[in-house]
């Protein structure tokens, strides 16, 4: 803490800490799911039916793998900002606040990792 | 204050329900061709359309809110009558636009 300058004395109280970042990657993730998104709902409807032939063909291909793999990035790391600001809307006891968004950021890390790795196998091993 | 409320709704409850279903998907494609079908045999049933349209709508309903915000970010839109317009208008766009998705799915491709 500062004692001379103005920012000094104000660095480091805000709310949270961290809320230009946290506002900043929101919309950042955001941008990336409008577009990622559009993308995909495009490719669902443009795909001819549902079975597993047609889908597991298209999604091998790196032209549907690597915008998927973005997408979950994306998507995961927005979802995750979201739930983070629930949490801290709602949960005010530190030690639950604490236990739950260390809960989100595991939860949000592994089923990140688990998605994207399920994409991956599929393109480099072909369709199972 | 109802868009706001949606917004946090969609977006939470996609997070929770549609990244689950998201997950099972592409698990499910990486596992084969039974895992597969398993996931199909629930997303082609009622309940899995209902769950599958409400997602559509969620998505829709937090994408349009979301540009809202965009808007709102750069500093414009604040008139109150632009402000109200839009913050009816948003909804509504959102819900044609589910309507006009699953109408392709299902009548739109013969």
């Amino acid at each position: 803490m500062g004692n001379g300058t103005s920012i000094g004395k104000v660095r480091g109280l805000g709310s949270s800490h961290h809320g230009p970042h946290h506002w900043l990657t929101a919309r950042v993730t955001a941008i990336g799911n409008l577009i990622l998104m559009t993308w995909l709902i495009v490719s669902l409807v443009l795909l001819n039916d549902y079975s597993y032939a047609s889908v597991s063909g298209w999604l091998a291909k790196p032209i549907a793998a690597v915008p998927m793999i973005l997408l979950v990035v994306s998507v995961f790391y927005h979802a995750k900002l979201g739930l983070q600001v629930l949490i801290e809307d709602y949960i005010h006891e530190p030690g639950s606040k604490f236990a739950l968004l260390s809960a989100l950021n595991l939860a949000a890390i592994g089923g990140g990792a688990f998605a994207i790795f399920s994409v991956a196998s599929l393109a480099l091993t072909g369709a199972a | 204050m109802l868009v706001s409320i949606l917004h946090r709704a969609t977006g939470d409850g996609m997070a929770l329900v549609g990244l689950a279903i998201l997950v099972w998907w592409l698990g499910a494609l990486a596992s084969g061709p039974g895992a597969y079908d398993t996931f199909l045999g629930h997303a082609d049933s009622w309940y899995g359309m209902v769950v599958l349209i409400g997602l559509s709508w969620a998505f829709f309903t937090h994408m349009m809110s979301g540009m809202r915000h965009f808007v709102l970010d750069i500093g414009a839109g604040y008139e109150l009558d632009t402000n109200r317009f839009w913050s009816i208008a948003s909804p509504i766009i959102a819900i044609l636009l589910t309507a006009a998705l699953w109408a392709y799915l299902i009548w739109g491709r013969g």
